[in-house]
């Protein structure tokens, strides 16, 4: 039994590191951190010490404070974006999907026309217009996300639909909300939990390049983006200023795919292994 | 071929083989000590329900099991060669050349992208080394020797334009390519209509006779068994049970399970002289004894009719012009009437594409009718009363597997009808579940788990609790037993004749099997292409068969008793036609006569004119 225990822990830590992720990242601005945004000229690229673990940069403020402010605006951005997405976008091929006729070709084709702008260039354009910062950036990413949510969902649902246990529900006598929510969407969960971890690991990215443009969370605010392109301009004296975010970034991507990956797993009834049975 | 050709075929030989897999608790049996040998030009059959380890037999013998997690231990021989010493190189090249498979499902068995006939030149080539043309020429004439009809038109044709008989007519022609010592058919027939069923064992037989093969035939239909093989093996999860010649058997079975297995074989014509339905005699499989079958008293009461339908009719377009114009429909149900007196089993029977299953939708309102009514109680079934009808009549599917919700645990599914018209508290369903497990024959404690985690037999009997919660009147059963084993068939059949006793429902028994049919109904409708070309009381349809279709069918079905074999030059190798139809027809004006009270009988169209 020491063996499935073991297994059956290991299988969690992706879950308990993505909840430290989030208590800290929430909870950062009551936490005792010192200020992210608070200059110390005199100890620019100062390396690690007792006070400052992870060192300095450029204006001597803390990095590991600085980390972890960015962090929190990255999973906000990104949590904010994937779920409006989410919704919208499963909603929508959920009724493309059980409705079929008109409204599935008025969805699908809708889909289609956002399909067709560049996420990139969606994004400038919006920036352009509205300016940066994360009101801006949150709803753009939510448009540039729901085509995905909206396709998967579409096919899931149709590959469903057809299934005798729908066409019970329907001869039992359920509405046609019931039969979309209560009995479609469970069974559709999985691959939509899988494009859920899928948006947010690639809304962190999109959201860190658009801040190294200059385009998302504006400076002096603390963002991966912003500080791997800090760091890239400082890389010859301080490498470390690139290392921290990169890693940063990376890590938080593994964690939140591992954490979809095992969710999708225990969501599963047929996947009885995991529960240890 | 030749006689002395005939002659050198080799014949199989196994003896004391025994199969294990490996889980993760070490090796599980699934095969022990099996043994029997096959002469070229003999037929035999392993009978078997699902997990008596039949199917894993055959591909031992091609050595298609996984080698790393399978322990295969005895001997098989073909001829002179033993298989298990054989090198994967070698036993590749057996394989199509000297053994040849046709497996179950013929609509996936075939590459959909390529054309039929490149698809059967493709395994010439491979095995016998000729030039494209010469596999060509050849190709045809094999298509032409399994009766395809003008096979030179349909080489290039692809495997959606073929129906599922000429599919399987099309992989056995791929198995005889190379002119195999042993070819073996797992099940190839069972997904196929019954006048097709015969068409394909007649085949099979005359190419075994001209070629002198032998086969073995894996099956679990004892009908098909009668029909076919010389001899036969029984297996109950993995042990043989008994073996011997097939007029031996039927005649005088010794095991408990093969006399079972044999009983819950329903026999056509065994019911002539009663007019109510009669429940399966069950056997005990460790004693061979049979459970008193009780006497069913008449449920039916002909003065409340639970179910009107007059003249519904369902068409649905398959192709369109760019203007919307509709230049092809599928006819899928015209103008069918028929009633439904409480109390009463009307059995629905027909073949794939007679609309049997379309016209069960239309009554449960899952599909709108393009004319005619539905009365479920004196209520006329429409967009805006199907919820509050739905109470009323309920519906069993054939996939026990995929008729219920595997996000639901089984308590949930029983009570959900409950949830979704608000009749009952948390409370209540949970007791009203477990009241309705114990109706059908299931433990109560079973709520709490899902439905994966049972047998096709006993997620049948769940569905038939789900249907039973709103206490409907009538049910409809849409080939409920079809995917069921022989023995487990039985039972739920005498589930559902129990539940007509106690509570006098209606059922409308849609099926294509006419044995169970004959066991279970009061009256029976016969449909093709979407007609009632014959209905009336079973005795009558069975008895006397008026209608040319009718009669078809009921010839077609696999005799269980191999000393009647049919004549086999009496079958036609005609298809079930289809009923898409042009934009701009008019289904011709149908007359009906009485043959007798109760007994109506299309006017036969020029069409079935002999």
């Amino acid at each position: 039994m020491t063996g499935t225990s073991l297994k059956f822990t290991r299988r969690l830590i992706p879950a308990y590191l993505l909840a430290l992720l989030l208590i800290v990242s929430l909870l950062a601005p009551v936490l005792p951190l010192q200020d992210p945004l608070a200059m110390d000229t005199a100890a620019r690229f100062a390396g690690p010490s007792a006070q400052h673990l992870f060192g300095q940069d450029e204006f001597g403020r803390d990095i590991l404070v600085r980390l972890i402010f960015a962090l929190r605006n990255s999973l906000i951005v990104a949590f904010a974006a994937a779920i409006l997405a989410g919704f919208i976008g499963t909603a929508l091929g959920v009724l493309a999907g059980y409705s079929r006729g008109l409204t599935e070709m008025l969805a699908m084709r809708f889909i289609d026309i956002v399909l067709c702008f560049p996420p990139l260039l969606l994004a400038m354009l919006a920036v352009t217009l509205y300016g940066p910062g994360p009101v801006t950036l949150i709803p753009v990413l939510a448009i540039v996300f729901v085509p995905s949510f909206t396709r998967v969902a579409h096919a899931s649902v149709l590959s469903v639909r057809s299934q005798d246990y729908v066409e019970a529900v329907r001869s039992m006598g359920a509405s046609n909300a019931r039969v979309m929510f209560s009995t479609i969407l469970p069974n559709i969960a999985g691959p939509l939990i899988v494009q859920f971890s899928f948006t947010v690991a690639v809304t962190v990215v999109l959201e860190s390049g658009l801040s190294f443009l200059g385009l998302g969370v504006l400076p002096p605010a603390p963002s991966l983006g912003l500080m791997i392109g800090t760091g890239r301009a400082t890389l010859a004296q301080a490498p470390m200023l690139l290392v921290w975010p990169c890693a940063a970034l990376t890590a938080m991507i593994l964690i939140l795919n591992a954490f979809c990956d095992d969710l999708r797993d225990r969501l599963d009834p047929k996947s009885s292994k995991i529960r240890g049975q | 071929m030749s006689i002395s050709e005939t002659a050198t075929k080799p014949g199989l030989s196994i003896s004391d083989l025994n199969i294990s897999f490996r889980n993760k608790d070490g090796w599980t049996s699934v095969v022990r000590s099996l043994g029997f040998d096959i002469a070229p030009g003999e037929t035999v059959a392993i009978v078997g329900e699902s997990g008596s380890g039949k199917s894993v037999t055959a591909l031992s013998l091609l050595g298609l099991l996984p080698q790393q997690s399978t322990r295969i231990e005895g001997s098989i021989r073909l001829g002179d060669k033993e298989l298990l010493s054989l090198s994967p190189k070698d036993l590749k090249a057996l394989r199509g050349n000297e053994i040849a498979m046709i497996f179950q499902e013929p609509m996936t068995s075939l590459n959909p992208t390529m054309c039929i006939g490149e698809q059967i030149a493709e395994s010439i080539i491979a095995h016998r080394g000729i030039s494209k043309s010469e596999a060509k020429v050849e190709a045809i004439r094999l298509m032409e020797k399994v009766h395809i009809p003008s096979a030179a038109r349909r080489y290039s044709e692809y495997p959606h334009q073929f129906s599922g008989g000429m599919r399987q007519r099309v992989m056995i022609a791929i198995a005889l390519a190379c002119k195999p010592a042993l070819l073996i058919a797992d099940e190839p027939t069972t997904a196929l209509d019954v006048t097709i069923q015969a068409q394909v064992l007649n085949l099979i037989k005359e190419l075994q006779e001209e070629e002198g093969m032998a086969v073995l035939f894996i099956t679990h239909d004892m009908g098909v068994v009668a029909e076919v093989a010389d001899r036969m093996v029984v297996m109950y999860r993995g042990d043989v049970v008994e073996e011997g010649t097939t007029t031996e058997i039927f005649a005088n079975a010794r095991h408990p399970y093969t006399k079972a297995l044999l009983s819950a074989v329903p026999q056509l014509g065994s019911m002539s002289g009663s007019s109510d339905p009669q429940p399966f005699a069950i056997y005990d499989i460790n004693t061979g004894l049979a459970a008193e079958a009780s006497v069913l008293k008449s449920t039916v009461d002909t003065s409340e009719i639970l179910l009107d339908v007059k003249d519904l009719s369902v068409r649905f377009p398959v192709q369109q012009t760019i203007f919307g114009k509709v230049t092809a429909r599928v006819h899928a149900v015209e103008n069918v009437s028929l009633t439904l007196a409480r109390g009463e089993t009307l059995a629905i029977v027909g073949e794939s594409g007679s609309g049997k299953s379309t016209t069960g939708k239309l009554i449960t309102g899952l599909l709108h009718p393009t004319a005619g009514k539905v009365e479920i109680c004196g209520k006329p079934m429409r967009q805006d009363t199907r919820q509050s009808l739905s109470r009323s009549v309920q519906m069993i599917f054939q996939d026990p597997f995929a008729s219920l919700n595997p996000r639901l645990t089984v308590g949930r599914a029983i009570t959900e009808p409950l949830r979704i018209h608000k009749l009952a508290s948390e409370k209540e369903q949970d007791e009203i579940a477990a009241s309705l497990l114990t109706r059908v024959g299931l433990s109560p404690e079973i709520a709490k788990r899902y439905p994966h985690e049972f047998s096709g037999g006993q997620r049948q009997r769940i569905c038939v609790a789900r249907t039973l919660a709103l206490k409907p009147s009538v049910i409809i059963a849409d080939e409920a037993v079809s995917a069921l084993d022989v023995s487990v068939k039985a039972q739920v059949v005498n589930l559902l004749l129990e539940l007509q006793q106690e509570m006098q429902l209606g059922f409308i028994f849609i099926s294509h099997d006419m044995a169970v049919v004959e066991r279970i109904s009061h009256r029976v409708a016969v449909m093709y292409l979407g007609e009632i070309v014959e209905i009336g009381p079973r005795a009558a349809i069975f008895s006397n068969p008026v209608h040319p279709y009718t009669r078809r069918l009921i010839e077609a079905v696999p005799v269980p008793d191999p000393s009647r074999r049919r004549d086999r030059h009496k079958i036609t190798d005609s298809e079930i036609r289809s009923p898409v139809r042009p934009g701009d027809y008019v289904p011709p004006a149908r007359t009906y006569r009485e043959v007798s009270p109760g007994h109506l009988v299309q006017d036969a169209g020029p069409e079935w004119a002999a």
